[in-house]
């Protein structure tokens, strides 16, 4: 699936991005590590093309996550970690987008499509027989029909 | 000389394509039956000209002719075969080639199999396929002719990228192309309908199994390609919600969706404008898929603005054969008249609600990979729109529908008695909030999420089970009457079943690794271990190993696991000697309870190793669960109710019908 | 003709002029959250020596617009943009301050002595963590400063043919 992105992240970033790196600063306190994951995972790498931070070795990724583990020693709340990001490069380090003007449609749409979508279903299995009496068969029909009832009572 | 070839055949199915627009069309609007009937030739002589182009581009590859642009850009004489070959449709031109070659054989196969269609909906199915084809052979020889030679023929071709290199990633572009251009004949017959004016079962009938044709290709090419980014870029992830995968993703859901409503229409003769919207709709983010990984529009790249002239092509197609198609339903929808009516609750109704939520879902991600697009366009923001927030998203959306999902099956056509469900599931519903109760017991102190949903993944499985069950009367009637009974089901529902069960299993693989995954880095020296969940890895030797052309250091690993009983992980790191890269091949051992996935880094510093290690918790459950997804839909399309075309199988059906009224008389 | 039928038309309407619009946009140019912001506080040491190579207080100048340039001896991109530095840097009224980005400062300066050291003062961001509190994603990236605020933020290199542009901005600062 990422496979068209791969050239482009190539030429993109140095050459190393598969390139295995490890982080040497988890955190010895699992909880801990923990929340530094799901932090991360909330971070794009801004290199990169639509990945967390998690998931790549390219410089600016492991110096985020070292920032994030250091912030968590530090005592800092998710909250505060998240707004550092921001304050530095705007909403667009979060993939989780806050709620706001501009991502009203995003968060409410599913919301807005699923009660007038369920409306429109809603008035549409209740509906009434437009045609109540079915058209009356036509002679042709009625001998087809005969003929197909004494095939079967045989 | 062959290049040259080629270029003129593709010229010759142009010219075919557009007699094949053209003719047909104006025959079926003036009942003229010859005019119609230049579809079918014409049909043939443009799959057969298309396939000459392909051949001849494919040759210019095998024998790397790098006089040849695209070969030149894109091959090494170095290449195994395989990716040689692979290559043709690895870039651009290539892809877009491929393409219309499958474009003009579906077109070739509704003329081959709709002989049993009536005239006019055949000529005019033909003419819109071959619509399609014009704007594809146009764009090609006017913006990315893959048969352009250069002035100077480089020595060698520069494309040997090794991470490009592999069978996942060679063969899933082709399964999306299918099921993207199998999505182009119900697309045909939804526009062909539209003028027509009139939809009826039989509609539903010949359109079906194509949608369950594409279905399978987009179902296969989407697991292949996620199947290839878990195994191959060694993060374990295996969805990322990437523009490029929601674009195969989006086509999937609307495809999945009309494949239902196609049943309500087969079987009620209503649900009928809907179900036109949603072939138009399945196309058209075919197209939108195609175009949106190969402009760059979403994903960021600067290809569109070195190439503003494809931009604009692309642009003007869109909006011509999308918003064209979108018009006509505006305007001749109202034609299509209701026919039966149904209970508000019945396996209709059922239906109804599955294509609500999983519409809804389309656009959720067609919003949600537009939104960065049109936050920047109408203020300015940049923003992104990631992982999280669509699994958030779709952990609500999804809720629903698998419970009308698992409460469907049981509903009768018509009018479905909801007491009586109610009372049939009572046992499988004890059982799963069982599981659920266990579930939280095990990871207790974690996310209520992921209980709840295994809860519902369980209860989901146990209701496709007892559904099955209760239609072959396990337990009221001898086994042995049972399983005569189960050899017995058509094929359509044992598809059903298996692409309900393979869901339900993928579902339960889904929740758990995507929310008890483990993982675990350590910088190692050899003989040092470290341990992940149940499992001890010992870090036994690190040797250089010498591939055909690459080298690569190889991790000599013991795992132990809990019980004691020990295995051996080899992981491998490549680098390799044509292009400066590396590439990682990770050790997976695979189990029913999980993966764990190895991966060796380069050398550290003085003989210590970065090792990453992975528990991918019932992974496997979603690479089988697909697989019987795929196979439910095989068995559904070889149902002789869809033997489109050929009168032997629908005599045999009716046969087969009047027996079984007789049986229940 | 009910307006719901044409409902699917208009959404498409929609969606298409969102994208005729997309193309005309560079979707690698991720403005600053910085602009019109205080720079961050920061010391840094000089390539060469001990003490202070460039500090907070360097940029508070209200005599002169303030360019400060992050730059690599491993980035290509910022060779092609060296002969505009040096443009800037013998500009009247501005001073051209250089950031060395996760570089080793025998590089750097090695890098300035072949091709010319345009930069008035210079500090090592050795691990690149400056960098971060300036929301810089890479090399090169160039800030442009007015009394010690952030107020234009130039991502990649400075082509030449950008020059004009680029001096325009200079101009308006001034005023």
């Amino acid at each position: 699936m990422r496979y068209l992105l791969v050239p482009f992240i190539l030429i993109a970033l140095s050459l190393n991005v598969f390139a295995i790196g490890v982080d040497k600063d988890r955190l010895h306190d699992p909880a801990q590590e923990a929340r530094a994951q799901q932090i991360m995972k909330q971070l794009r790498c801004l290199v990169c093309q639509n990945q967390s931070i998690v998931e790549s070795d390219a410089g600016l990724a492991v110096d985020l996550r070292r920032i994030v583990r250091e912030q968590i020693t530090a005592g800092q709340s998710d909250v505060q970690i998240l707004d550092f990001m921001t304050s530095r490069y705007g909403d667009w380090v979060l993939l989780k987008p806050p709620f706001k003007m501009a991502t009203a449609l995003l968060w409410l749409g599913p919301l807005f499509l699923l009660l007038v979508g369920g409306f429109l279903v809603f008035r549409y299995v209740r509906q009434t027989p437009v045609k109540a009496t079915p058209e009356p068969l036509s002679p042709e029909e009625e001998k087809r029909l005969k003929h197909i009832l004494r095939d079967n009572n045989k | 000389m062959i290049a040259e070839l080629g270029h003129y055949m593709l010229v010759l199915a142009l010219g075919l394509a557009v007699l094949q627009a053209v003719f047909p069309m104006i025959g079926a609007a003036r009942q003229d039956g010859r005019m119609m009937m230049i579809g079918q030739p014409a049909a043939y002589g443009q799959f057969i000209f298309s396939l000459a182009a392909f051949a001849s581009l494919t040759y210019s590859y095998i024998v790397s002719d790098f006089s040849v642009a695209v070969v030149a850009r894109n091959s090494h004489s170095l290449k195994p075969m395989l990716y040689k070959i692979s290559g043709v449709w690895g870039n651009h031109e290539g892809s877009l080639l491929f393409w219309v070659v499958f474009l003009a054989l579906f077109g070739a196969l509704v003329a081959y199999f709709g002989r049993g269609l009536p005239k006019s909906l055949r000529a005019r199915v033909l003419s819109v396929q071959a619509m399609v084809g014009v704007g594809f052979y146009l764009f090609m020889l006017i913006t990315s002719n893959p048969f352009e030679r250069l002035p100077n023929v480089p020595f060698e071709g520069n494309g040997l990228n090794p991470l490009l290199q592999d069978p996942g990633l060679a063969f899933h572009p082709p399964f999306l192309y299918l099921g993207y251009v199998g999505l182009s004949v119900v697309f045909s017959f939804a526009i062909a309908a539209l003028i027509e004016g009139r939809v009826d079962p039989a509609w539903a009938r010949w359109v079906r199994p194509w949608t369950l044709l594409a279905w399978v290709f987009l179902t296969t090419g989407i697991v292949l390609g996620s199947w290839w980014a878990y195994y191959e870029l060694g993060w374990g992830g295996w969805w990322g919600w990437d523009p490029v995968e929601n674009a195969s993703f989006m086509p999937w859901l609307v495809a999945t969706a009309l494949l239902h409503s196609a049943i309500v229409v087969e079987k009620r003769d209503t649900l009928k404008s809907w179900t036109i919207l949603l072939a138009i709709i399945a196309f058209s983010f075919s197209l939108l898929g195609t175009f949106i990984v190969r402009s760059g529009i979403i994903t960021s790249v600067h290809a569109f603005a070195t190439d503003p002239e494809r931009g604009l092509f692309i642009l003007m197609f869109l909006a011509l054969v999308i918003g064209g198609s979108f018009l006509l339903f505006a305007l001749r929808s109202d034609k299509l008249q209701a026919g039966g009516l149904f209970a508000p609750i019945s396996r209709e109704s059922g239906l109804v609600i599955n294509n609500l939520f999983l519409s809804v879902a389309a656009a959720v991600v067609l919003y949600g990979t537009l939104h960065p697009l049109l936050s920047d366009a109408l203020f300015g923001v940049k923003s992104s729109v990631g992982a999280p927030f669509f699994n958030l998203v779709f952990g609500f959306l999804m809720i629903p529908l698998v419970m009308i999902m698992g409460l469907g099956v049981h509903f009768k056509w018509k009018r479905a008695d909801i007491k009586g469900i109610s009372q049939r599931l009572k046992a499988i519903t004890g059982l799963s909030l069982l599981a659920a109760l266990m579930t939280l017991y095990v990871t207790y102190g974690g996310d209520i999420m992921p209980v709840v949903w295994m809860g519902i993944g369980i209860w989901l499985l146990l209701s496709m089970l007892q559904e099955l069950s209760s239609r072959v009367k396990l337990g009221q009637v001898p086994l042995k009457d049972s399983l005569s009974r189960l050899k017995r089901q058509p094929r359509s529902s044992w598809g059903m079943s298996l692409g309900h069960l393979g869901f339900a299993i993928g579902l339960i693989g889904i929740v758990a690794t995507s929310s008890w995954s483990l993982e675990q880095q350590k910088v190692m020296r050899i003989g040092e271990s470290m341990t992940i969940g149940d499992y001890t890895l010992r870090l036994d030797d690190v040797i250089a190993v010498a591939g055909p052309n690459y080298s690569a250091v190889r991790g000599i690993i013991t795992v132990t696991g809990k019980d004691g009983a020990s295995f051996m992980a080899h992981p491998e790191s490549r680098t390799y000697i044509s292009s400066p890269m590396t590439t990682t091949e990770g050790a997976v051992e695979t189990t029913m309870a999980g993966d764990l996935f190895i991966v060796i880094g380069d050398a550290q510093t003085s003989g210590r190793w970065g090792v990453r290690v992975y528990y991918k918790p019932m992974q496997v459950w979603l690479w089988i669960g697909s697989t019987i997804m795929v196979i439910g839909g095989l068995f559904s399309l070889s149902d002789r109710r869809y033997r489109i075309g050929s009168p032997q199988g629908k005599k045999a059906a009716g046969k087969k019908n009047t027996r079984s009224a007789a049986h229940a008389i | 003709m009910p307006f719901k039928r044409f409902l699917p038309l208009f959404i498409f309407a929609g969606i298409f002029v969102a994208f005729a619009v997309g193309l005309t946009l560079n979707p690698r140019e991720i403005p600053s959250a910085l602009i019109n912001k205080a720079a961050p506080e920061f010391s840094l040491p000089p390539l060469q020596g001990d003490g202070i190579g460039l500090q907070t207080a360097d940029l508070n100048d209200p005599d002169h617009i303030i360019i400060v340039n992050f730059f690599a001896s491993w980035c290509g991109p910022c060779r092609i943009e060296h002969p505009a530095l040096e443009h800037l840097g013998k500009t009247e009224g501005v001073k051209l301050f250089g950031i060395a980005y996760k570089d080793r400062p025998s590089h750097s300066l090695s890098f300035l002595k072949s091709l010319g050291n345009p930069y008035a003062k210079i500090g090592a961001d050795l691990k690149g963590r400056n960098a971060i509190d300036w929301g810089v994603t890479g090399t090169p990236e160039t800030f442009f400063l007015k009394d010690g605020v952030i107020r234009y933020q130039h991502i990649g290199p400075i082509h030449e043919v950008q020059m004009e542009e680029i001096l325009a901005v200079i101009k308006e600062l001034q005023q």
